[in-house]
């Protein structure tokens, strides 16, 4: 994939639970990575994060990752390590995929 | 067993107000990140992939039944119904929310167990031989130096900034079951040709990035100038160690950097400034310290029913040959109690399995349990007339497994799955290992065998030290796996050499399958274990069967 | 000019230090005979200060980071070599980590007001430095006891 396909989420760990959640479109932070804003170019990811880095009181550590339009557009992971987070452990059936994720952030 | 007294209690109480308040702060913002990532690391937390990750302490490997329970409760109340034990002897729960922690670690003092320095920067909990005050090689029980070293580490104001993690492990025998030539300090127990105790203490050891055995940097320590001496290397480790580069931060870069030599006479310098404020300590509270920790008496159980197993159940007889070892007493065996089950994962024990360990403990084992630095439980002091009923009961919990020592008894770390630090997962490649041999009916073939999988450079899964060592990388996304031949974590330590290029998720079992069928075509008698064998051989015939030059070509 | 704030054992105080002249570990030599404040930063040489001592009024060591712990182990190693004045910890350091400095040798935190309002004078666990309850203490005594 060269550079200028890569696609973006903003995404962190949440400060009381410490679960995964990701920025949404309307600037806020969603439990499901399905529902995450898609970023299409770098700077703008990037001028995002800056601004979601400063809700501490909310969330640890945000970081870009790699995504890519799914189904219906919507965001799927990239690496590995982040299909993990979207969907939990691989020894146990535990985290997002046993939990109905929609419980709000 | 040590048994807290009211300073103890009164500290670790106090650990855990402090800890409220500093959660408190976070959420108020009197605290930044930043500053709370050291404080709760210092209490054990982390935040992982999924969750905030609590580490426990198991200070030297002991509980009692009562803690075991206690840990059965957390489980089920905070987390998800299991803990999983480490190669650090310490207990992990991977799903507890932040607000909850405070009382999780009341729910710990309660039984005298706390989180205390399990990471950050600092002395991080005590390590000992699991077969403490059973076994028969041993010289002095290296529980009372841990104990000793757990309460002078315990909040000591210098070293709670240390420019890396510094760990410490003991050993009370010639038979090094604590790893503790891979420690930033091993401590050995010894006497001298006088009778009198004292120590072998070795410096900057340890795995990770940079892989080193420790250095003697006292071949003859008298027991009474223990704590000086600790204290003298931990001086100059934070005033002289690296703070530029965290990966140039642990003691052995110093060592290496400085030359034994020099840091050599640095420390003895600081020992000499120091020592005197150590005068009286090694009397009076050491006394103290060593009855908590006189084994109990050992009474013997008439073992008709165990002959008759023994004779008549082929699974309880290999069962017995596999997981239980030689006890000081002869009508006792030490028993290890696997936590690795085909296809399960390493180190992990429900609720309830634990508390049917904590009940065995209590009924039939002196109420003694130890958590092993192989992820597995002991029960040390077992009448060898008990184990049939102790076996039945481990088999109605799916305890049973007879695998210690063997291919599957695989240490591994919780890589990708939980760490955020990780490269790769763990986990599954121990499931997939296990399962894979199990089917093939080789485990027993093979023999004795250490294989241990870390899933980053870490090295938490001890890699370098394995017979067989798996490292997890990350190769543009996708997970790469090295493996490392000829490790040895026993007395006779040694680091293992990576063997060639890493393999695909997928391509690992096959060649580990290549690598072990090459094993059996190559070693002289059934006798010869793998370990044996690569020393004999080298790596070289062990590479030819890791990569088949059409195996390459179809790559 | 950036005001420090000073936390001692009865809470927070102005500097009184405000505007004195420091000087460096290698300028103390050519200050004999007079009071000296003298500035430490963490990977100063302090073994050949010892004779000058008596000449030294305050020492102030600084913190360029919380997690730099370097200076608890450099106050501890100035009251081994037997210096008995005034001693403070400056810099980044959090209200936590008062017990540590006070039970490593030092009198005083001087911490950038910054930190000041965001960590208050009650959030600075005082009482618990004053009590001066720890293992290692514990262990000292075991040998007050003998002794």
């Amino acid at each position: 994939m060269s550079r200028r396909e890569q696609f973006w989420v903003i995404t962190s760990n949440h400060l009381i639970e410490g679960d995964a959640i990701w920025l949404n479109n309307s600037g806020d932070w969603t439990r499901k990575l399905g529902e995450a804003k898609l970023f299409d170019d770098r700077d703008s990811a990037e001028t995002a994060l800056m601004t979601a880095d400063k809700e501490r009181h909310i969330h640890v550590g945000a970081y870009l990752a790699a995504a890519r339009p799914g189904r219906d557009q919507k965001p799927e992971p990239q690496h590995v390590r982040e299909q993990i987070r979207t969907t939990g452990p691989s020894n146990y059936f535990h985290g997002k995929q046993a939990t109905a994720s929609d419980v709000s952030v | 067993m040590y048994q807290y007294n009211d300073f103890d209690q009164a500290f670790v109480r106090g650990r855990v107000k402090e800890f409220r308040g500093q959660v408190e702060r976070r959420l108020s913002g009197a605290l930044t990140e930043e500053e709370f990532k050291p404080l709760r690391l210092k209490n054990g937390l982390y935040l992982q992939l999924h969750a905030y990750m609590l580490r426990v302490a198991i200070p030297y490997g002991t509980l009692d039944s009562r803690q075991m329970r206690r840990l059965a409760d957390i489980a089920e109340r905070w987390d998800k119904g299991y803990g999983h034990f480490t190669t650090r002897q310490n207990v992990q729960f991977n799903w507890p929310r932040l607000a909850d922690v405070p009382d999780i670690l009341d729910a710990l003092a309660d039984v005298s167990m706390h989180a205390i320095q399990t990471s950050g920067n600092c002395i991080r909990n005590v390590t000992a031989d699991h077969f403490a005050a059973a076994a028969d090689d041993e010289i002095e029980d290296p529980r009372q130096t841990a104990e000793l070293l757990r309460q002078w580490s315990t909040d000591h104001p210098e070293f709670q900034y240390l420019p890396r993690k510094f760990k410490i492990a003991v050993t009370g025998s010639q038979n090094d079951r604590a790893v503790t030539r891979a420690h930033d300090i091993g401590i050995r127990a010894l006497q001298d040709s006088d009778g009198r105790h004292g120590y072998e203490i070795l410096i900057g050891g340890g795995l990770g990035r940079t892989p080193m055995l420790g250095q003697v940097v006292r071949s003859f320590l008298p027991k009474e100038h223990l704590l000086p001496y600790i204290e003298a290397i931990l001086r100059v480790y934070n005033l002289y160690g690296r703070r530029d580069n965290k990966y140039k931060a642990r003691i052995k870069i110093l060592l290496h950097e400085t030359g034994l030599t020099l840091l050599q006479n640095q420390i003895e310098t600081e020992f000499q400034a120091c020592q005197s404020r150590f005068s009286g300590i090694d009397s009076e509270l050491r006394q103290h310290i060593e009855q908590a920790f006189a084994p109990p008496s050992f009474v013997a159980v008439p073992h008709d029913q165990f002959d008759i197993r023994m004779t008549g159940d082929s699974a309880f007889s290999e069962w017995f040959k596999t997981n239980t070892a030689k006890h000081r007493d002869n009508h006792h065996a030490i028993l290890t109690i696997s936590l690795k089950p085909v296809g399960g994962t390493p180190g992990d024990a429900t609720s309830s399995q634990m508390r049917v360990i904590a009940d065995l403990a209590e009924q039939f084992g002196y109420n003694e349990i130890r958590i092993s630095h192989e992820q597995n439980i002991i029960l040390p002091h077992l009448p060898l007339g008990h184990l049939p009923q102790v076996y039945d009961r481990l088999r109605d919990a799916q305890l049973e497994t007879a695998n210690v020592g063997l291919l599957s008894d695989i240490i591994a770390c919780p890589g990708m799955d939980y760490c955020a630090l990780a490269t790769a997962r763990s986990i599954p490649v121990a499931q997939e290992i296990s399962q894979r041999f199990d089917t093939l009916r080789l485990e027993r073939k093979i023999g004795p065998i250490k294989i241990k999988i870390s899933g980053c450079i870490n090295a938490c899964g001890h890699h370098h030290v394995g017979d067989i060592g798996i490292l997890g990388l990350d190769r543009a996304g996708v997970e790469n796996y090295q493996i490392t031949l000829g490790g040895d974590a026993s007395e006779k330590a040694r680091i293992g050499k990576r063997a060639g290029p890493g393999f695909s998720f997928d391509d690992l079992i096959p060649a580990l399958e290549r690598l072990l069928e090459a094993y059996l075509e190559l070693r002289l008698m059934p006798e010869e274990t793998f370990g044996d064998c690569h020393r004999r051989l080298g790596s070289e015939p062990f590479q030819r069967a890791l990569y088949p030059a059409d195996v390459q070509q179809a790559a | 000019m950036v005001k420090l704030v000073i936390v001692r054992d009865d809470g927070f105080h102005n500097d009184d230090l405000d505007g004195a002249k420091f000087v460096s570990s290698s300028e103390v030599a050519v200050s004999i005979g007079e009071p000296i404040h003298l500035n430490l930063q963490a990977d100063d040489e302090i073994d050949k200060l010892q004779p000058h001592f008596p000449h030294i009024r305050v020492i102030r060591i600084q913190f360029s980071s919380f997690e730099n712990g370097t200076g608890f182990s450099l106050a501890f190693r100035l009251r081994q070599l037997g210096y008995r004045g005034r001693l403070r910890a400056e810099g980044h350091l959090i209200a936590d980590q008062y017990p540590l400095a006070r039970r490593s040798g030092f009198d005083e935190v001087a911490i950038f007001s910054d930190i000041a309002e965001r960590q208050p004078a009650e959030q600075w666990p005082i009482d618990s430095a004053q009590k001066g309850l720890s293992y290692q203490s514990r262990l000292q005594k075991a040998e007050d006891q003998l002794n």
